[in-house]
């Protein structure tokens, strides 16, 4: 055990663990976003963060990316890298529920039946970018060069670790007021509170589920741009041990709960990081699940509760 | 059967078949179905003898052009054990254990780390009780050994989450499974990554020496299997048409109900999974037994999913089916070895189809699939 590590540089994990919480907690509200409406863990929302690193990679080496480039080509590939992987895992998110799951809910089929269609749907993405790109890992070029920005009391705040933090607040910030202040949100909110209800005030309830589908989309591929700038690398299977976080991150918060995923991924990343540092990093996963195991025996919905639509609707 | 729903659905006639066939079955005479039973049975015995066409060719990558039908035979007997074990917690007591390679694991390690002379733990105990170099604990014990700790295990994980509600009890699972593999991975005493290997079957360490349990001939490797499924088969049916078998039933549809009429529903939910846990911990010893050595990664959490696969792809609740669904997805990948880079996209394509196509299983359990019936006509107009 570590401890002096640990506590002689708690600032810097704890930086350290929020930037790698922040991706964890974008993946996180594509699962808490579709468990607040359909109840159901949406397995293949792993896949759909996964394909969002392979089109950075494809959009990258098409607009010929290097290491360190200048800030105007930076910037530049940056934006392009984020429209691209939030679009292509957006419309891979909104197919998985066209064909995974608008049958089962056709037939009000149980949760596992749904979660087995998700498994399957998610080996059949993972396996497919395995055959096409191969299953090493495959590198990208480092855009954003590690560089320290500024240091508070002794803490070294890195220009990823920044960006990765502002630009998941910023989205998380979005989202909130887009489900909480706009006309579409409130779709959201009343189809989470009770469907049939919500279908006979006038709201589209397959228009919504897709809508969400997509919102949840829309994030992973966020997340994935942020997780290409922190570690420059992707692998076919990606999605699998990152989305076992994320749901561990959003139950943690509460699912269903927006707010919740925030904090429970940002949570998640600060413990796993400490555990790493205390153990060498072979206990960060158990560490993680032994937090869940704990929060759900003390607060069985999570911190912060189950809430999307119960809550000010 | 008729279905409110007009629209006709693919595969309707298959459904139609399968059904006709079970209760054509069920209304032969008593003497007839055992007579049935026992060739089936019997079938099952000669089936690693048989050369049947087509079925049997399987490429092995340890034997050049070799043919390990038997082995074959063997994993997907183990992964039929699996399917049973699972399905008592899954079918029958409707819990979604996502962590179940977790007990898979446990079983296997007690056989290895109690067995096999090269393990950290037999070591200890030869040099706390002076024992010869030799010594190890003899494979008959360590069956039972493995029972114990695998159900101890299913009680110590099922204690504290079994009162969460079931989305929660799945990640919980997973976790757990995951927690098994690191752990493993990470102490000393198991032999960390590098495994254990020296591992006994019934006649002793792994050697060329042993006349029937050998390394190369897995027929006796699978009559063992294929007799514990048979004994646990006989067993688990019993248990399901007993009371606890009826008190999981009733606590899997309604919990409340069910305690209100006194069934309390985490006691049968404990002994569901410590069960389960059981079965798996039997599998996991006999899987141990046969490959002589085991590794952490051996028992990773995609193992778990297959085998939730398994169960829900067969037809949760019903014996054969999930017996069904294990051979076929253990027997399946095995079989299409040479299209090795496709074989777990088709996989997973099967999967999505299957579930779509019939949500219900192959060979769906009755109740089960009146259930999803029920919930489909209760589906209200807005969808």
């Amino acid at each position: 055990m570590n401890f002096d590590e640990l506590f002689g540089h708690l600032g810097q994990h704890t930086v350290d663990g929020l930037a790698k919480g922040s991706i964890y907690a974008l993946v996180a509200l594509g699962y808490t976003l579709v468990y607040g409406v359909l109840r159901l863990i949406n397995f293949a929302h792993a896949e759909v963060f996964m394909v969002g690193t392979f089109t950075i990679v494809g959009v990258w080496s098409l607009m010929g990316a290097t290491d360190s480039p200048p800030l105007g080509t930076l910037i530049l590939l940056l934006v392009a890298g984020l429209l691209a992987a939030a679009a292509a895992s957006g419309l891979t998110a909104v197919a998985v529920e066209r064909i995974a799951y608008r049958r089962l809910r056709r037939m009000n089929a149980p949760p596992l039946i749904f979660l087995i269609t998700a498994i399957g749907l998610s080996l059949v993405m993972s396996e497919a970018f395995g055959l096409w790109q191969g299953r090493l890992v495959v590198g990208m070029p480092t855009v954003l060069e590690r560089r320290v920005v500024f240091s508070i009391a002794g803490t070294d705040v890195t220009n990823t670790q920044l960006l990765t933090v502002v630009a998941a607040l910023i989205m998380m910030a979005g989202l909130d007021m887009f489900i909480n202040r706009t006309r579409y949100g409130r779709g959201v909110r009343a189809v989470a509170q009770n469907p049939d209800t919500a279908a006979l005030m006038g709201v589209n309830k397959d228009r919504v589920i897709a809508l969400i589908f997509l919102l949840g989309g829309l994030l992973a591929g966020a997340a994935a741009l942020l997780w290409a700038v922190r570690y420059g690398n992707t692998k076919f299977n990606v999605g699998f041990i990152l989305g076992l976080k994320a749901f561990t991150a959003a139950v943690l918060g509460g699912i269903g709960n927006l707010r919740g995923a925030l904090l429970g991924g940002l949570l998640l990343g600060v413990v796993e990081v400490y555990a790493a540092t205390l153990t060498s990093s072979n206990w960060e996963d158990v560490a993680a699940f032994v937090v869940l195991v704990v929060v759900l025996l003390f607060r069985p919905t999570g911190l912060l509760g189950e809430s999307l639509g119960r809550a000010r609707a | 059967m008729t279905t409110t729903t007009t629209r006709k659905r693919p595969l309707d006639g298959l459904r139609n078949a399968t059904h006709g066939m079970g209760d054509r079955f069920h209304a032969l005479p008593k003497w007839q179905r055992g007579l049935t039973f026992l060739a089936f049975v019997a079938f099952l015995y000669y089936l690693p003898l048989l050369g049947i066409p087509g079925l049997t060719w399987l490429r092995t990558d340890s034997i050049e052009g070799g043919n390990n039908w038997a082995g074959v035979l063997f994993i997907c007997a183990v992964y039929v054990l699996i399917a049973i074990g699972l399905n008592v917690v899954i079918g029958l007591a409707g819990l979604l254990d996502l962590g179940y390679v977790g007990f898979f694991a446990v079983g296997a390690y007690s056989v290895a780390l109690f067995g096999s002379t090269q393990s950290p733990v037999v070591q200890a105990l030869q040099n706390r009780f002076d024992m010869p170099q030799g010594w190890a604990v003899a494979w008959a014990i360590c069956i039972p050994i493995a029972i114990a700790l695998t159900l101890i295990s299913g009680v110590i994980l099922g204690w504290p989450t079994l009162r969460l509600r079931g989305d929660y009890l799945a990640i919980v699972t997973l976790g757990f499974g995951e927690i098994i593999r690191i752990v493993v991975r990470n102490v000393e005493w198991s032999g960390g990554p590098a495994g254990v290997a020296g591992i006994p079957g019934p006649e002793g360490p792994p050697s060329s020496d042993n006349t029937v349990f050998g390394l190369i001939d897995a027929k006796p490797w699978y009559w063992l299997a294929l007799t514990s499924v048979l004994v646990l088969v006989f067993a688990v049916r019993r248990l399901e048409n007993s009371r606890v078998g009826r008190a999981w039933l009733a606590v899997r549809e309604d919990e409340d109900a069910a305690a209100v009429m006194g069934v309390y529903p985490f006691k049968f939910k404990l002994w569901a999974f410590a069960i389960g846990a059981a079965l798996g911990g039997v599998s996991g010893a006999l899987f141990a037994s046969r490959q002589g050595f085991i590794e952490p990664n051996q028992f990773n959490a995609q193992l778990s999913i297959l085998f939730v696969a398994m169960v829900v792809v067969g037809g949760a609740g019903n014996m054969a089916g999930v017996a069904l669904g294990a051979f076929l997805l253990a027997y399946l990948p095995e079989r299409f070895r040479d299209f090795a880079e496709w074989r777990f996209f088709a996989f997973g394509l099967a999967l999505v189809l299957v579930m779509l196509l019939r949500p219900q299983g192959l060979i769906p359990s009755r109740r089960r699939a009146r259930e999803l019936k029920d919930r489909a006509e209760e589906v209200p107009a807005s969808v």
